[in-house]
């Protein structure tokens, strides 16, 4: 437990570290901001003084001295001004700082993101992912802005107070000193109570949340099986125990402000006391008196803040320390230096003595060879869930083989660049992502240069076009995010378009297993097969027609390739593909 | 609002007793200033410092009593705002419980669920703060100006100007910058967008190269949210430079008025030290005040939305004095009478123009299998979710024992029929507890027996843990297939009249579907079962196959049937089976 805190501490300083190197860039508007800070503060405190010594200046009838009021309220008047100015200024360079600070780093995680092996996208939820770059540096911001605005002058006041008050009277800033750790003793202790009281009420929280998040988004089964009241019991219950420790959370944190103001007020009390009583000895003055008093109050506030941004800044550190540990994660490496271009592939495709495994316990692909000819059309065969992506992945370079090597017209694919590989190939998989934006950007995805005439032609290749007509804007509507208003068919046609567009000579298509109307499905194939015209092919298949017309079947079983052959060939092993395949036409 | 209102007034006292303390506190506080002004014009004066002490005792016997107050006011508006939100919640919980499909559908689930939580915790925060504070603010604010009046009337008179100069600038900068922030929240939506898309999207992103236009685009969107929070923090950095000036200047205005009237021997120098510190603590309120209205009109705005829900009334509504049609119903069914009969059915979805289903007419007899193809969104799941009258029809009639549904109760209807849905869901909590969905009281045999026939026997044996098997939230510890075979059980164990399933093999391997598709054929007896699919090969042995095309009935008949009689039918089998074999079966 003591090694983990001290582990925690260490990395909490690390994270510090980085933050500070990103605010480094700003350092002249850190240094404005400091200065502004402290010009405030001293102005803010000087004011009460001068309050007290116009107050002064009023004894009583006749023993009012005008001339000096007016000197000292003009003075006040102009340091006011001078003071609200300089705020003014500290807050818009915090806001410009924070902001931007925040605006680089949030940039740099996305750019991150862009070069992250899928290695490390696929095993972590885009949920996870999406929160670190949008919450998690939200709430780092706020904290950073806290922490510049209120931290820096919090604890400025404080000091600056004690010396002002020092300089008036040694012996009531005493008095002062020695009430403040009241303060934190009642603050310490509520805090405590809180802290336990508020794990447990979102622990009840998280209850109440994961049993709404069932039952709520799968309503429709309740309601099937009419379980409703069930539910509503199991929902009370829990309910019933959250608005318990609701409760007792919202009452102790509640009692922090009174009990501060009654702090507040005992130090109030104090300082009034010891100052009257002061003012009859004769070592202070009334408006000495009022401007302690003012001080009295304006010296604890800055306690609270500064407790309140402390634990807010924990939490920004926290925040900044899971955006840096993303950041942190190695990027795939860069190309080989001496890495060739790919250009016009023929399409020979060599797989040799292929390992592969996403994790080493698990092995999926062992010692696999296959030779493919320019032309020819591969089949990837099997249940749902059985690997057949895995193939794509170490196609497309997304993932490394672990032992023996993949290789494009004869060149080993971690020797070209990236970039003229996967150029190389054009890929329509079953999951149709569309950017937002329009169906012409969408199109054009793959070549942003493209004539609008090259793009219709496209469009048209892959029947698109009719339909693509017919929507309110033609090539100009607007994709709202995921494609929401085209249906399941629609959006693969587009992404059949995006390929045709560039038709580079090595093909990953992949059939839609259902969800698509028949005669979209029609115009799908023949898309496919236009396509696939003398270009080499792999086919995550699952219409027997596909299947029964390929060079090469590889059938695979939970991440196996477990049979290799054609359709004819298969069958005469008769292992699982011959098994597969009678199981469709068994009699039932 | 009146619905709050009308959950608040359960908890009376705590509403009343809340604010009614902390006003007291406040009254409290107002007297300090005068407790120090008559220390300085009472105690100073005559050298009494008996008299000081005196008054010390009082400011802290002020501040206990302003502490109890402040407590037990505290305790009264968290127990109203927890306990009116707790029964918020369990009413809105109960409320979209009954909620049917329709609604579901145009609500969407998640919404329901934000409003469930978030919205209705907001609510909370907004009921506990208002009764703590915002009676207490404009009291103090209103009070100080009292408490100067009886200082000095001419004094007094700057109050009376200062203080709505103060709330208009303060609520002023609220109003312009608050539009501001929404549209700062918009813009970070926007790049929340732009990461999901391109996390969701890595894959074809990569594909084409596209990594450099998707950071740049980022980037502009980045810039423009920085933009945005610069301006609107410009705004309201303003308002803490501005009331300070304001004040500050009120203070200034109120020691020259103050010089005068001591100086005329209206007051005491005293008096004028209590006037510096109303106006400081006028500026201490007016910012709570602020800040108050924020947290405000967000909970109004959860309210309302949460009101919104409130207000759907769920459009299928048992029929008054619907009484069980079990007798009848049972006698009917034994003899020639359909189980299920389409007679004429038209259905439109909510807000759709378009019918989703029109002149639907088929009728299935007891122990029938009927399969169901056709195309996305060409209304097969659509018409077996009329059986149990989750959605009602626009026209004609759906009966099932030769009564309409809507003459059943619901719980009768439902209790007839096993449903089976497109998505696999499961419950946190046992295998047992889980299947025990499907009959409250099912046996661990009767659990066994569905198991066996959904094929899930097998892999439930060798978890080795039996019907104590852990199901994990969302059923995430199973793989899809184990998940629909569990789904297809839950139904089983009902031993329904009807058995549903809607697309519900299709994580299933091919032979394991045709396992499961022998078995339940063997097991179910007289049980009617609708097969829904987009595979022709689940359907092709059923009884009596639907082809739906856009709504409408393309074909009817059996597999052979349709082969030579439904074009669509035809094509359907062509793009999945061989061209050899279709012709074989349509000879």
């Amino acid at each position: 437990m003591a090694s983990k805190k001290k582990l925690d501490k260490t990395t909490s300083r690390e994270t510090l570290k980085r933050i500070l190197r990103y605010i480094k860039r700003y350092r002249l508007g850190v240094t404005a901001s400091i200065l502004m800070a402290a010009l405030t503060v001293a102005l803010t405190l000087y004011v009460p003084v001068l309050i007290g010594q116009g107050i002064d200046l009023i004894l009583g009838p006749g023993q009012v001295d005008y001339e000096e009021l007016v000197k000292v309220l003009t003075k006040m008047g102009a340091i006011v001004l001078i003071t609200a100015a300089a705020q003014w200024l500290m807050n818009h360079i915090n806001n410009v700082i924070t902001y931007r600070v925040v605006k680089d780093i949030r940039t740099r995680a996305f750019n991150h993101l862009e070069v992250l092996p899928l290695s490390y996208l696929d095993v972590h939820p885009t949920g996870d992912l999406v929160s670190r770059i949008i919450a998690d540096i939200d709430q780092f911001s706020e904290g950073l802005l806290l922490g510049f605005t209120q931290l820096f002058t919090g604890a400025m006041t404080i000091l600056g107070t004690l010396l002002f008050m020092l300089s008036i009277n040694p012996l009531i800033t005493l008095v002062v000193v020695c009430i403040t750790p009241v303060s934190f003793l009642v603050a310490n202790f509520i805090a405590k109570r809180t802290f336990t009281m508020f794990q447990k009420q979102s622990q009840a929280r998280g209850e109440l949340t994961s049993l709404i998040d069932e039952n709520l988004g799968n309503l429709k089964v309740v309601q099937a099986f009419g379980h409703q009241e069930e539910s509503q019991k199991t929902f009370e219950e829990i309910n019933g125990r959250l608005a318990g420790y609701s409760l007792r959370a919202t009452f102790f944190s509640s009692i922090t402000n009174p009990a501060t103001r009654f702090v507040n007020g005992l130090v109030y009390a104090g300082v009034g006391t010891a100052g009257a009583y002061g003012v009859i000895r004769g070592f202070l003055s009334v408006g000495q008196l009022s401007s302690f008093l003012n001080y009295a109050n304006q010296y604890t506030k800055p306690f609270n803040e500064i407790s309140g941004v402390v634990t807010e800044l924990q939490n920004a550190l926290a925040s900044a320390s899971r955006v840096f540990d993303l950041m942190d994660q190695t990027p795939i490496p860069e190309d080989k230096e001496n890495a060739c271009q790919l250009n016009d592939a023929t399409g020979r495709v060599d797989l040799d003595h292929v390992d592969f495994s996403y994790v080493p316990e698990v092995r999926l692909i062992e010692d696999f060879s296959l030779a493919v000819k320019p032309g020819q059309r591969i089949a990837l065969v099997g249940p749902t869930g059985c690997g057949k992506t895995t193939v794509i992945n170490l196609l497309m370079r997304f993932y490394d083989v672990n032992q023996g090597a993949i290789r494009v017209d004869g060149l080993d694919i971690r020797d070209v660049t990236r970039r003229s590989l996967r150029q190389s190939y054009g890929m329509v998989l079953q999951e149709t992502w569309l950017k937002s934006g329009t169906i012409r950007e969408n199109i054009a995805y793959g070549r942003p240069e493209a004539s609008m005439e090259e793009i219709i032609a496209a469009a048209k290749e892959a029947h698109a076009h009719s339909f693509i007509k017919r929507m309110p804007k033609g090539y100009d509507t607007a994709i709202t995010e995921d494609g929401g208003n085209l249906s399941q068919g629609q959006k693969q046609l587009l992404c059949i378009a995006r390929v045709m567009l560039s038709l580079p000579p090595m093909l990953i298509l992949d059939e839609a297993t259902s969800s698509i109307d028949t005669r979209t499905e029609i115009r799908i194939q023949r898309a496919f097969s236009k396509m696939m015209e003398g270009r080499t092919s792999f086919i995550v298949a699952h219409r027997l027609s596909t299947i029964k017309e390929a060079d090469v079947i590889l059938v695979m079983k939970d991440g196996h390739i477990i049979e290799q052959g054609n359709h004819q060939e298969l069958l005469e092993q008769g292992g699982f593909y011959a098994e597969l395949y009678q199981s469709q036409f068994a009699v039932v | 609002m009146k619905r709050l209102l009308s959950y608040l007034s359960h908890y009376k006292l705590e509403s009343i007793m809340g604010p009614l303390f902390k006003m007291l506190e406040a009254s409290f506080e107002l007297f300090v200033p005068l407790v120090v002004a008559n220390m300085i014009d009472v105690g100073i004066r005559n050298q009494d410092t008996g008299y000081i002490f005196q008054m010390g005792g009082l400011l802290i016997l002020l501040g206990i009593i302003g502490l109890a107050c402040s407590l037990t006011a505290q305790y009264f508006a968290a127990k109203a705002a927890v306990s009116t939100a707790s029964c918020l919640r369990n009413d809105l919980f109960s409320h979209i419980s009954h909620l049917s499909y329709t609604e579901i559908d145009t609500v969407g689930t998640s919404t329901l669920i934000t409003r469930m939580t978030s919205d209705i915790n907001q609510v909370q925060t907004g009921i506990n703060m208002v009764l703590r504070l915002f009676l207490r603010s404009p009291f103090v604010v209103f009070g100080a100006m009292v408490m100067a009046f009886t200082v000095d009337v001419q004094a007094a008179m700057i109050f009376v100007l200062v203080i709505p100069l103060l709330s208009a600038v303060v609520f002023g900068i609220l109003l312009v910058s608050m539009p501001l922030y929404k549209k700062v929240q918009k813009q970070l939506d926007q790049v929340m967008l732009t990461t999901r898309e391109n996390l969701l999207g890595v894959r074809v992103i990569r594909a084409f190269n596209r990594q450099r236009s998707e950071t740049a685009r980022f980037e502009e969107e980045n810039d423009q949210l920085v933009r945005f929070q610069v301006f609107v923090g410009k705004i309201s950095a303003l308002l803490n430079p501005i009331t300070y000036i304001m004040i500050q200047f009120a203070t200034i205005a109120v020691i020259w008025v103050g010089a005068r009237q001591v100086d005329g021997g209206v007051i005491t120098q005293g008096k004028v030290v209590a006037l510096v510190n109303y106006m400081s603590q006028i500026l201490i309120e007016l910012i709570k005040l602020a800040n108050l209205i924020i947290t405000i009109s967000k909970s109004v705005a959860c309210m309302n939305r949460v009101d919104s829900i409130f207000c759907l009334e769920p459009s299928i509504q048992e029929k008054e004095g619907a009484k069980a049609q079990q007798e009848e119903g049972a006698a009917g069914a034994g003899a020639g009478i359909p189980r299920v009969e389409f007679d004429q059915v038209s259905f439109l979805y909510a807000g759709s123009t378009e019918e989703s289903l029109s002149h639907m007419d088929f009728t299935v007899k007891k122990g029938e299998t009927v399969g169901i193809i056709g195309g996305t969104g060409s209304g097969k799941s659509t018409v077996v979710n009329l059986i149990p009258r989750f959605y009602d029809i626009a026209s004609g009639s759906v009966k099932v024992d030769g009564v309409d549904v809507r003459e059943f109760p619901l719980e009768e209807l439902r209790g007839k029929i096993g449903v089976v849905p497109q998505k696999s869901v499961l419950f946190q909590g046992s295998l047992r507890e889980n299947m025990q969905w499907g009959k409250k009281d099912a046996t661990d045999e009767e659990i066994y027996q569905a198991l066996d026939i959904a094929q899930a026997r097998e892999f439930v044996d060798s978890k080795n843990k039996g019907l104590d098997l852990p199901i994990e939230q969302g059923g995430r510890n199973l793989s899809g297939g184990q998940k629909q075979r569990l789904t297809i059980a839950r139904a089983l164990v009902r031993k329904p009249e009807i058995l549903i399933l809607d697309d519900s093999a299709s994580a299933l391997d091919f032979a394991t579907d045709a396992r499961l598709r022998k078995a339940l054929r063997e097991h179910t007896g007289d049980m009617t079962v609708f097969l829904v699919s987009q595979r022709a090969a689940t359907i092709k042995n059923a009884d009596q196959i639907l082809v739906l095309d856009d709504g409408k009935l393309a074909g009817k008949g059996t597999h052979k049937e349709l082969l030579t009689s439904c074009q669509l039918y035809r094509e359907i089998c062509l793009s999945q089976f061989s061209k050899e074999e279709v012709e074989r079966d349509g000879q």
